[in-house]
């Protein structure tokens, strides 16, 4: 599903990833885990295409192919969905409206007809009940003024309405309370399949009770430090990052998480 | 980041999808102004002597007025002289029917979409198409008739009803009004004219479409549009242009007349040709919009998305004299390329308790400048009146511009007024964001711009609404990334 070799990318000219080496298969659910600024983020941004970061050493293969070549929009089209750290807000434009063109530049990619307004409602009514959202949040305009929560599980709407082969999760969890954290957990999980993998982003062992883990990686300083299986999660819980090495003496697993 | 840039450059670049010529033989009269022109468009129509005496009182008042240079617009300098003031399709008998219309100019129509034919005009739209000064077809007459409304060009109601015309005509905008105002009265050719009869709701929405054709024939429309007591009525204006390459000037006048509770809904969904990519020909729209809320509890709302011209001045106002009379203001100006734009409105609150609300988009694209100038004036005698100004400009890439003008002149201490402002950019992280989801550039500041301007979009009728976004998303494919 997705190789990456020997990535180095930078953010205007500094670099924060420093030889990334990772291979997912289909089926597979991988999580990061790791300390801020250790390059969790960028590397979820860098999956995606976002033009800010700049890819300076190494290649990244999708489904066999060299990611480098597409551009976000066909990346997306391609299977593969970012769930934002910090979702956008689009003011005065309809949630339902938003969600409808993303459904349908999807399917005009794959050769199928375009959904009609009618025909979205009945197919988002499903995946709207699934993940316990407000049908308002529909008729709101993109994320605006909708609250942590609500923006989140609209992450998770739009993921399952997607359906992508790639799924990155790019600390989801985060600021969620335990319920919302359950429904999220939900959508992920109604949409494992041998067929798609995900990525997840977290601090907390937390979300990986309910989605469990295939691998478990650590990233530190730019680099994967160490990979384990979902054990491995529970592990950082208990002993924080000090025992990997002296240069996370400091850290914590969702310490300083802002 | 530099591939948004480049983007922006190409996109910026898109020529005017709608710019065709249709040929057909016009009778133009040859260029420039004196009084024998005046009296010869006033002869071509057989107008009443009162209406050559107000046309040549206008003429003689324009000759001593100077262009008015305080508008944030650059351009050369207009040649009056150069101007054809008349131009009539050759085909001046009477027509029955649309069978009757040149098939070309009907192509024309289809090309813009217009639905002037039964099949293709929308439900419960009534269209006086004016195409270049002459009206050549009207539908829906005799259904609006027998309510009483009266909806026809505004030649042919000065013989029908001269003395309705003559009650009302420059009673809003006195032809002393400004520059070009007194130029539309000397030579305006042609126009609409409504009257609403007392405690008629107006069923139909009423519908014009203009289009620019002759080449170098200045366009001096007028429209009149009166509504007695207790009634209501929804007027449409819309238009695309073909392409040309010299200057157009227009310079329309459209006075709206509010009696005792009556209601005006004036909307405008306006697409003349802005000009090629080095800012070349293009229409200089100097247009003076006023209504009047003459009646008590009286109701004008002027709704407006502007997307063409390569000049727009343009100020539709709202003179509030009855008690607890409202006027509003919906706007959304979208300027790209070189286009300039100068616009905005006057609410002039002379009665008790009189209300009004302004708001105003503005979205600048390429390297057009665009101010919005707005006057809110309250009267001595505007006793607890009110005014909301909401001001919001949106900038795509950094070589446009955006200015705000807001004048506030308060003689009334019960008065409030309020203005808000903001301006903003299209943000990489929100096209980020669309393109995650699949959604192209295009689409995505389409989406942004559409969501920008939501609120005055709701204003519009709902086909009107529709088309306004279309536009407003081709004129963008020009503009934006």
């Amino acid at each position: 599903m997705l190789t990456i070799r020997n990535l180095h990318a930078a953010v205007e000219g500094k670099e924060i990833l420093k030889g990334i080496d990772l291979e997912i298969k289909p089926g597979e659910v991988h999580a990061i885990m790791g300390p801020n600024g250790s390059g969790k983020s960028t590397l979820s941004q860098v999956l995606a295409g976002n033009g800010n970061f700049e890819v300076t050493e190494g290649e990244i293969l999708y489904k066999g192919s060299d990611l480098g070549e597409l551009a976000v929009e066909e990346r997306a089209r391609e299977g593969i969905f970012l769930a934002f750290q910090y979702p956008v807000e689009i003011p005065g434009f309809s949630n339902a409206e938003f969600l409808r063109a993303a459904v349908n530049a999807h399917r005009k990619h794959r050769g199928e007809s375009e959904l009609d307004a009618f025909d979205f409602a009945d197919f988002a009514k499903r995946k709207i009940e699934l993940l316990d959202l407000d049908p308002k949040l529909m008729t709101r305009s993109v994320n605006a003024g909708f609250s942590g929560g609500e923006k989140k599980r609209n992450e998770c709407l739009q993921m399952t309405l997607l359906e992508p082969t790639f799924a990155i999760l790019d600390e989801t969890d985060s600021g969620l309370d335990i319920d919302a954290l359950k429904i999220v957990a939900k959508g992920v999980n109604s949409l494992r399949a041998p067929d798609r993998s995900f990525l997840i982003i977290t601090h907390y062992q937390r979300l990986l009770e309910y989605v469990v883990p295939d691998y478990v990686h650590v990233l530190a300083a730019g680099r994967i430090v160490k990979s384990g299986g979902k054990e491995l999660a529970l592990e950082l819980e208990d002993k924080g990052y000090g025992w990997l090495g002296a240069e996370f003496a400091e850290a914590v697993p969702g310490g300083g998480e802002g | 980041m530099s591939d948004e840039k480049q983007m922006l450059e190409d996109l910026s670049q898109q020529d005017y999808k709608w710019g065709f010529v249709t040929a057909i033989d016009a009778d133009t009269v040859p260029p420039g102004l004196n009084e024998d022109v005046i009296r010869f468009i006033s002869a071509q129509k057989n107008e009443p002597e009162w209406l050559l005496a107000f046309r040549l009182k206008a003429y003689a008042h324009w000759l001593t007025l100077e262009e008015p240079t305080w508008q944030k617009v650059t351009f050369p300098p207009v040649d009056y002289q150069a101007i054809s003031y008349y131009s009539a399709p050759k085909q001046q008998k009477k027509l029955d029917s649309l069978d009757e219309v040149d098939p070309e100019l009907l192509d024309t129509y289809e090309k813009l979409g217009i639905p002037l034919t039964e099949q293709k005009r929308l439900a419960g739209v009534a269209v006086d198409a004016v195409f270049d000064s002459v009206s050549v077809a009207t539908t829906h007459q005799d259904k609006l008739a027998a309510m009483g409304v009266i909806f026809m060009p505004i030649s042919e109601a000065v013989q029908k009803h001269p003395d309705l015309v003559r009650k009302y005509l420059g009673k809003v905008v006195p032809y002393t009004d400004n520059y070009y105002a007194a130029l539309n009265s000397a030579v305006f050719t042609d126009g609409s004219f409504v009257y609403i009869p007392k405690g008629l709701k107006c069923p139909l929405e009423l519908s014009t479409y203009f289009r620019i054709n002759a080449e170098n024939t200045g366009q001096f429309e007028r429209t009149l549009i009166v509504a007695d007591d207790a009634s209501y009525v929804s007027y449409l204006e819309g238009c695309t242009a073909p392409k040309r390459d010299e200057n157009q000037l227009h310079a329309a006048v459209v006075e709206l007349f509010a009696h005792d509770d009556a209601s005006i809904k004036y909307s405008t969904v306006q697409n003349w040709y802005p000009g090629d990519k080095d800012g070349k020909g293009g229409i200089y729209n100097f247009v003076t919009k006023r209504g009047l809320c003459a009646g008590d509890r009286s109701h004008i709302s002027w709704t407006q998305v502007e997307t063409g011209s390569a000049i727009t001045w343009k100020y539709p106002s709202c003179v509030l004299k009855g008690d607890d009379s409202v006027g509003e203001f919906y706007s959304v100006a979208l300027t790209t390329k070189h286009q300039q734009a100068d616009t905005g409105t006057k609410m002039i609150h002379l009665g008790k308790r009189t209300r009004s609300t302004i708001v105003s988009k503005g979205i600048s694209a390429g390297k057009a400048d665009q101010t919005y100038r707005g006057l809110v004036k309250m009267g001595k005698g505007a006793e607890s009146a009110r005014n909301f100004t909401q001001c919001d400009s949106m900038l795509l890439g950094d070589r446009c511009g955006a200015h705000t003008f807001p004048y506030i002149e308060s003689q009334n201490a019960s008065a409030q007024v309020e203005h808000e402002a903001t301006t903003t950019r299209i943000g990489d992280d929100q096209i980020f964001y669309c393109n995650q989801r699949g959604i192209e550039t295009e689409d995505a500041v389409s989406m942004i711009v559409g969501g920008f301007c939501r609120e005055v979009f709701k204003e519009l009728p709902m086909e009107f609404a529709v088309e306004a976004q279309k536009l407003l998303s081709v004129s963008l494919e020009g503009s934006v990334g």
